[in-house]
């Protein structure tokens, strides 16, 4: 991922209702959100949102209803106007841009896909996802096959001609989405996008937002107030609380270092299998070279106190395993280790715990963590897998441990 | 309590107000009269140029075209039993009072009620006038009409007006009001202008709303018929006045049939009108 940044906030506030001025001065001095509003009658929408959103990245920001993240969403766009701050996209503030420059930076940077889907149904599907297009005044032409093009992208080729009432809640949005990338925007601002849908419907689409981004590299900035949704799309998250951000960072941050009370609360209850990936929970794995006799195999085994263990070769690739008993019938009848190789269940570093469960508990040999060359990464053993689960967090590998564990020498 | 606060004299103040009307602005006054005379004259020109059982056979083709098949009929029948009852050019005369009427409704509500509907401090000014001119007797301002206007059709026009006008500017206020907020806002992310908004947008999804509004101006502008007649407006209301005066109750039920007909035919075809737009297909 390129490390520019896209769009950055700073301080930005937004203030409801009249009094705003002294709301201001109230908020610069510290004071809460409860006692602005008893004092002046004005309620604070956001507080002070300061963050960046490198090109390219899926941003989420999350926070339960009432937390302001519908505002500042709006605000970067302003549909809403922040009452202080700074917005800048592609480092020009769009806070002080005048309306045709706001215009032309709706029109072709930015674009928005809401809760509600927000379509036209007086409007054909064609028409609706033209809109953007025939707002900036394109040609029919150009504009029907752009608008096909996104149709096509969004998996809704053949519906032009039906009016959005015709179509279920996941395919309206579709709509939606298709409106939005119809204009090629480098920014879009998803607003609880797929909150309206059920939940079947809701992973399918998140799905293929994943897949979409992975062609399209647009930034993207992703509101919710689900936190399995934010922990499945968002490469950082933003956690907002009464219109402050409370903490920035990846899922993984977010889950390990819970900044204050309020988040560690909120992700008490993620589900940690659908979070925590291979990487997380592996131990590290013993290997022996398959150059190495079994005699070597074995007196690993016994030094160690392990009844198995993986054989790679020189360049770390897994080839299989040996068990004890093989080894030991091996010496006896003077084979090579590569005679009595077992093969053994693999799995790549990134998958979820909650795809391990079978592999790992039907396994003689322990599951062996692989990259994309097969190399020996690490092992899975039962009791570290439920221990993570539970929470545990001698269990959970860190970032650095992760690194430690993958640069495990081949013992010889 | 009448001695302490002296009877306030709007009375003298309103006579002074339309005597300074009349005097300051009659050559606007007469430009209007004579206008809004040529609009009606040409209009039953138009109408009676057309044999009646050519007109009736356009007005169910219409019907059926914007209706149904029933309506149609219906149309068919009603328009055959006021021509074979006499009211033929009665019927006209009203009609093209009517439709004056609510052609000037739609022209001054229509935008009238976009502009309210995009400003609020318009909407707080419009609405109480509004309130002000359904609610203020029609006689009332009958009189001072036929001050500006002289006796005729033309102060029969203005009081329908100014009757059958607010259904048209409330509705055009309700209906643009009505668009889901999350949709203007979608018109907006785009980078529309506000002009491009009201027209792609806010006006298409206000139009059943709009035609229901103008649907009532219409029924209103019927409803004013037999007022118009006591200015001297001629048609339908003329008929019926004549023999409520003349105590004829055959005659006057003959003439009030016809003008239920002319209703029934109006209200029916523009309420479908409104409902067809609605499906956008």
């Amino acid at each position: 991922m390129e490390n520019n940044v896209k769009v950055k906030i700073e301080d930005v506030t937004k203030i409801f209702g009249k009094n705003s001025k002294k709301a201001i001065s109230l908020l610069q001095k510290g004071e809460t959100k409860g006692e602005i509003l008893k004092k002046t009658g004005s309620t604070i929408g956001v507080n002070k949102a300061s963050f960046e959103i490198k090109a390219g990245e899926i941003f989420v920001i999350m926070g339960l209803s009432g937390s302001g993240k519908s505002t500042l969403v709006r605000m970067l766009n302003r549909l809403i106007d922040p009452t202080l701050g700074k917005i800048y996209i592609d480092g020009k503030d769009i806070v002080k841009m005048s309306k045709e420059e706001l215009r032309k930076v709706r029109r072709e940077k930015i674009s928005m896909v809401f809760q509600k889907f927000a379509l036209l149904p007086h409007r054909t599907i064609l028409e609706n996802t033209e809109f953007g297009l025939e707002i900036q005044g394109i040609d029919k032409a150009a504009r029907k096959q752009r608008a096909s093009e996104s149709l096509k992208l969004v998996g809704l080729e053949g519906y032009e001609n039906q009016y959005p009432d015709q179509l279920s809640g996941g395919m309206q949005q579709r709509v939606g989405l298709a409106r939005a990338l119809a204009n090629d925007p480098d920014v879009l601002l998803m607003d609880e996008a797929f909150s309206a849908l059920d939940p079947l419907i809701r992973k399918d689409m998140q799905d293929e937002l994943l897949d979409l981004q992975s062609n399209m590299e647009k930034t993207i900035i992703f509101i919710t107030h689900d936190l399995d949704e934010a922990l499945r799309i968002g490469d950082r998250i933003a956690l907002m609380k009464d219109g402050s951000i409370v903490q920035v960072g990846t899922p993984e941050e977010i889950l390990m270092n819970p900044s204050n009370d309020y988040v560690e609360r909120f992700v008490e209850d993620v589900d940690l299998s659908k979070v925590l990936t291979a990487n997380h929970v592996m131990k590290r794995a013993e290997a022996v070279n398959v150059d190495k006799g079994p005699r070597v195999a074995l007196q690993m085994m016994r030094d160690l106190g392990i009844s198995s263990i993986y054989v790679v070769n020189k360049k770390r690739v897994l080839l299989g395993a040996v068990t004890a008993d093989a080894a030991k019938k091996a010496v006896e009848n003077n084979q090579p280790l590569h005679e009595i190789l077992e093969e053994t269940v693999t799995v790549s570093g990134d998958t979820l715990l909650v795809d391990l469960f079978d592999k790992v508990s039907t396994a003689s040999i322990p599951v062996a963590v692989v990259d994309g060359e097969q190399r020996l990464k690490g092992m899975l053993v039962r009791g570290a897998v439920i221990g993570a689960l539970a929470g545990n967090n001698e269990n959970i590998n860190s970032q650095t441990e992760i690194m430690e564990t993958q640069k495990t020498e081949v013992l010889n | 309590m009448g001695n302490l606060f002296p009877k306030l004299p709007v009375a003298d103040w309103i006579d002074a107000f339309v005597d300074w009307l009349t005097s300051t602005f009659e050559v606007a006054f007469d430009g209007i009269s004579e206008g809004l005379e040529v609009v009606v004259d040409s209009l039953v020109a138009v109408f009676a140029f057309i044999p009646s059982f050519i007109f009736i056979i356009l007005m169910t083709l219409i019907a059926w075209k914007l209706a149904n098949k029933k309506i149609a009929l219906f149309t068919l029948v009603g328009l055959f039993l006021v021509d074979n009852l006499g009211y033929w050019e009665p019927m006209l005369d009203t009609l093209a009072l009517v439709l004056s009427a609510v052609i000037i409704s739609i022209i001054i509500g229509v935008p009238l009620g976009i502009w309210a509907s995009q400003k609020n401090t318009v909407k707080q000014i419009v609405v109480p006038v509004l309130d002000f001119m359904q609610t203020m007797p029609a006689f009332v301002y009958l009189i001072p009409a036929i001050f500006f206007f002289n006796i005729g059709v033309v102060p029969g026009v203005v009081a329908s007006v100014i009757f059958s006008m607010p259904p048209t500017i409330r509705l055009t206020i309700l209906g643009v009001q009505q668009v889901p907020a999350d949709i203007t806002e979608a018109t907006e992310s785009f980078g529309s202008t506000t002009a491009q908004k009201l027209l792609k947008v806010q006006l298409p999804l206000a139009m059943p709303t709009i035609m229901a509004g103008i649907n009532q101006s219409i029924m209103l502008a019927l409803s004013m018929v037999v007022i118009a007649a006591m200015v001297g407006a001629p048609g339908l209301g003329a008929d019926v006045y004549r023999a409520v005066t003349q105590i004829q109750i055959g005659r006057g039920f003959e003439a009030g049939l016809a003008i239920v007909v002319v209703a029934i035919i109006l209200d029916r075809i523009t309420q479908n009108l409104g409902t067809k737009k609605q499906g956008g297909m």
